[in-house]
């Protein structure tokens, strides 16, 4: 054995789990070659950091935690310097200086300074009580704050925050969890995953504000609560600020050495100076900075192997998520944007919560995301990291390893129902077993139905549908030809409209991705028939509670407006009942001529259309038009459009009541009111029928005795003149029934369906059963109308006029041309130069 | 002459300011819309801002997947490759970009357009 002084000196800045763990490679393989000296900034021995989250959930102490206590030091001949960091490194002389001014020469220096919390730069950062998620000390004040109870807000969804979130929820504090991004850890999971873990949180008492941007963290002397730049507060008497961290490369900065994010090293872990090497999260290795302990430990093999004389090469990590908090499993590997070539293989079990996504690419996995159930991560990693085809196995990829290792036979989805065993649970609702499946159809239960009907199996949630198919296909052999007739609501799903409504209302499912999931979805965020569609259906099922989501939107619903051929837009404002007025006339007047409209027309229904606005000047537009009183006419929604009147026994000779009075009431009564298409209504003062309401889905005509109630009129592509509902004596009773009629449309049409096919599907007599002759649900089907309504009468023009969703009518921004030097430009945005 | 002029990449945004399933755009030199989309994956991509059939605004269409719906006759057009998928026939030209530090930077020889 070499003595101690004929050794090289190694100094190692940083006790932490990278410096340690590549002393301890080094070690393993030459024990001789250096006396090592480890300087660490904190007051312990080498502890695991990522055991932190146990420790603060009271899992776990500290002395669980520990990697290396002092007798290994001692052991190993380590001289450990703590609480004495080195604060500069002079290499020149090769040498060190600490906090404290010792200066130590060295032969080999290593830089495991590893990484610092980001703190955002918000006003208030720097309260009493705002609390980083990093060592020790951060964690003895997360519990010195929990255990007098109360709120604490963590800044930041990503793996971080949610471990912080979650252990001060277990020691009693009400968390709420604040993330800039819409999707908890979007770098690990997809929308739909990020969506589960966000529900599953919730459920554990949690509050999850996503999207949500920190504008202060106030308090008098000490954290009070964070301020949003929505304007919302939330109270808190600390704030954990877990938004990301930065490697720590300012003592190699200032020595000189080549640093990019992180400090550059090559394939050895060798810096810019021969002699100084560094590794883990402080560097920045091929353009890559890691900040998962994977790749921290090949790192130090590399580094390892290289100062040892046996050097090997780090080749870069490929790196996975793996992690369970507050007992649910998420898995992340690789790349799950979907990007280039990539195809998507779904598979969610909506009874076990289970969501997996499988990536492949040229016959390869890419990636994978998996939720609830991660039991075959580590199998996709490793095909992931073999870059192993997988075109033989593909249809079965998704089942996990078990399934798919058994090749051939199991792929045709007929087989691996075959090969399941007799007590395989099919219907996990009702607990059927296979065995009890097939005796069914054996006895007879030939179709779905007979199947839902004889054992229950796939009568609830319906999501092992494809599995009774399957078995029905088996049992009966050529017999069975298939026999879902209902048209799937698009090819996302083999449910129909009407199925994913009755699974909304009888599930309570209030989020599309919530939907998705429970209704076994096959693509990950949906499609553009299926993502407008849903978000009605959960408008309309949970009124005031259901968050609209724009980008499942139709452009005219979410820019307020019609497109047009050349992308611009037209803009019709609301004329009650067809009716206006000097003061509306000269707003619309004048906003002609300021915008520079090109084309007013008189519209079909009533109104003025005002052609050619460009999407940038739509809010202007439309602060002009809500200043003279005007609001939206949603001549863009599948909305209530117009109400359209004949003059009536106010002028006309021949009127019999007011059916411009009327006429105006219903359009104050259903503006705004969201539904499955267009809905046009006409107020006719007499058979004579100048408002054309026999060709509306809602028409009164007018007789001398009271107003008879027409529907399910069309003027489109096929004409269809209303049926007679009935007649009634007074305005209010017209009201009344309308209200209940338009809430059965809203209710059980299916999305784009106008009132004409969808009566002519459900039958007149239904809908006159529904809404005229009982007389109990036709009360509840107009109460839940009005409860709807309430919600919906607020003016999307005010709100966009008055700043919301900005970013919709703006552009990112513009390149221009410097003047007179057409190589150069300049990048305009709406917040200022950006280059 | 500062870095800034002879950079090669030019910042045309930050990808936070892109709705996830949305799509931003910006004007060119040369008065061409190029449409930065990004998908529910958080994969950006940028296409002119025509779709193939009529020149429809596919910032505006919907993005399911790694698609974008046209809002003006629903042809769907591959983000990847800007070619319609289905039946339908044709192709937007894409314009090939690159993240760094959550900014969309693009060519500055495609920002300056047919007016370089």
């Amino acid at each position: 054995m070499l003595a101690p002084s004929s050794r090289e000196r190694l100094i190692v800045i940083g006790n932490g789990m990278a410096g340690c763990r590549a002393v301890e490679e080094i070690l393993a393989r030459d024990p001789d070659r250096y006396a090592i000296t480890i300087f660490g900034a904190e007051a312990h021995v080498n502890y695991n950091r990522i055991m932190l989250s146990p420790v603060l959930a009271g899992e776990k102490s500290f002395e669980d935690i520990v990697i290396n206590d002092l007798c290994w030091y001692a052991d190993n001949e380590i001289e450990l310097i703590t609480s004495d960091p080195v604060v500069a490194i002079d290499r020149e002389a090769k040498t060190v200086r600490s906090q404290h001014g010792k200066v130590i020469a060295y032969d080999r220096l290593l830089i495991a300074t590893g990484s610092d919390p980001f703190i955002i730069p918000v006003p208030g950062k720097d309260l009493p009580g705002v609390i980083t998620f990093r060592d020790m000390t951060d964690v003895d004040a997360m519990l010195s704050a929990a255990a007098s109870g109360g709120d604490a807000v963590v800044i930041g969804g990503g793996l971080l925050g949610l471990e912080a979130a979650h252990g001060l929820t277990l020691r009693g504090m009400k968390v709420t969890v604040i993330h800039l991004m819409d999707t908890l850890m979007e770098r690990q999971l997809d929308e739909a995953a990020g969506w589960l873990l966000k529900s599953a949180l919730e459920t554990r008492g949690q509050t999850i504000l996503t999207g949500a941007n920190t504008e202060a963290i106030y308090g008098d002397g000490k954290v009070e609560g964070v301020r949003l730049k929505d304007g919302r507060e939330i109270p808190a008497s600390i704030v954990v600020m877990a938004v990301g961290i930065r490697p720590n490369v300012a003592l190699a900065r200032d020595a000189g050495l080549a640093i990019g994010r992180g400090i550059h090293v090559d394939d050895h872990m060798v810096t810019s100076d021969p002699a100084i090497l560094a590794v883990g999260e402080c560097v920045e290795h091929d353009g890559t900075v890691y900040g998962l302990v994977a790749p921290l430990w090949e790192m130090c093999r590399a580094l390892a192997d290289g100062v040892t004389s046996k050097p090997s090469g780090y080749k870069g990590s490929v790196t996975s998520t793996k992690l369970k908090v507050a007992g649910l499993d998420v898995f992340s590997a690789g790349d799950f944007s979907g990007g280039d070539g990539a195809e998507d293989i779904v598979l969610r079990d909506a009874s076990r919560g289970v969501y997996k996504r499988v990536i492949v690419r040229d016959d390869k996995v890419v990636g994978a995301v998996l939720y609830g159930d991660t039991g075959d991560g580590g199998w996709y990693f490793d095909l992931l990291k073999k870059g192993e085809d997988v075109s033989a196995i593909r249809d079965a990829l998704i089942f996990g390893q078990a399934f798919a290792s058994g090749g051939g036979a199991l792929v045709d989805p007929k087989a691996a129902v075959a090969a399941l065993s007799d007590d395989a649970e099919i219907c996990g609702c009702n607990g059927v077993s296979k065995a009890k499946v097939v005796g069914c159809i054996e006895a007879g239960a030939h179709t779905l139905d007979a199947v839902r009907t004889s054992c229950k199996a796939s009568a609830s949630c319906g999501s092992c549908t494809g599995l009774v198919e399957n078995l029905l296909a088996l049992t009966m052999g050529d017999e069975y030809a298939g026999e879902r007739v209902a048209k799937t609501m698009c090819k996302c799903t083999s449910f129909s409209h009407d199925e994913v409504r009755r699974q909304i209302i009888e599930q309570g499912l209030k989020e599309i991705p919530q939907v998705m999931q429970a209704l076994t979805w096959s693509t990950p965020d949906g499609c553009a028939s299926c993502r407008p569609a849903l978000n009605y259906y959960l408008l309309c099922a949970w009124p005031g509670r259901y968050i609209d989501d724009q980008q499942s939107r139709f452009v005219n619903e979410r820019m307020h407006a019609n497109i047009q051929k050349d992308g611009t837009y037209s803009v019709v404002p609301r004329m009650w009942g067809g009716l206006t007025n000097p003061t509306e006339l000269r707003a619309i007047a004048d906003v002609v001529e300021k915008y520079d409209a090109p084309m007013v027309k008189v519209t079909g229904g009533q109104r003025l259309d005002i052609f050619g606005i460009k999407k940038e000047d739509l809010p202007a537009v439309w602060a002009d038009l809500n200043a003279a009183g005007m609001v939206s006419g949603h001549a863009y929604g599948k909305a209530l459009r117009t109400v359209k009147t004949c003059v009536g026994s106010e002028w006309c000779r021949f009127g019999t009541q007011d059916s411009t009075g009327l006429g105006v009431k219903l359009e104050r009564a259903f503006w705004g009111s969201w539904m499955p298409h267009k809905f046009k209504m006409a107020v006719s003062g007499c058979p004579r029928n100048c408002a054309e309401a026999t060709i509306k889905d809602f028409g009164v005509i007018c007789v001398d005795s009271g107003y008879e109630l027409h529907i399910g009129g069309n003027g489109g592509i096929t004409v269809r003149v209303t049926d007679l509902l009935c007649k009634v004596a007074t305005e209010q009773e017209a009201i009344h029934i309308a209200a209940a009629f338009v809430q059965l449309y809203r209710e059980e049409a299916r999305y784009l369906e106008r009132t004409a096919p969808w009566i002519e599907r459900v039958g007149l007599a239904y809908v006159k059963e529904r809404v005229v002759d009982d007389t109990v649900h036709r009360d509840e089907l107009a109460a839940r109308f009005w409860v709807a309504q309430s919600f919906s009468q607020d003016d999307p023009w005010a709100e966009r006029a008055e700043g919301a969703e900005r970013h919709l009518h703006q552009r990112l921004g513009e390149v221009r041309p410097r003047a007179g030097a057409t190589a150069q430009a300049a990048i305009q945005s709406p917040e200022g130069v950006m280059v | 002459m500062s870095e800034y002029w002879v950079a090669e990449w030019l910042d045309m945004g930050a990808i936070a300011d892109i709705p996830l399933r949305g799509a931003r755009t910006v004007r060119m030199a040369d008065g061409q819309e190029v449409a930065f989309f990004r998908t529910a994956g958080n994969h950006v991509y940028a296409l002119e801002n025509s779709c193939p059939h009529k020149k429809g605004p596919l910032s505006q269409g919907i993005v399911h997947g790694t698609s974008v719906t046209c809002p003006l006759h629903n042809w769907v057009i591959d983000l990847k490759t800007g070619e319609a998928e289905g039946a339908d026939e044709g192709c937007t030209p894409t314009i090939p970009l690159r993240i760094d530090g959550g900014r969309i930077m693009i060519r500055r020889a495609d920002a300056m357009g047919k007016a370089a």
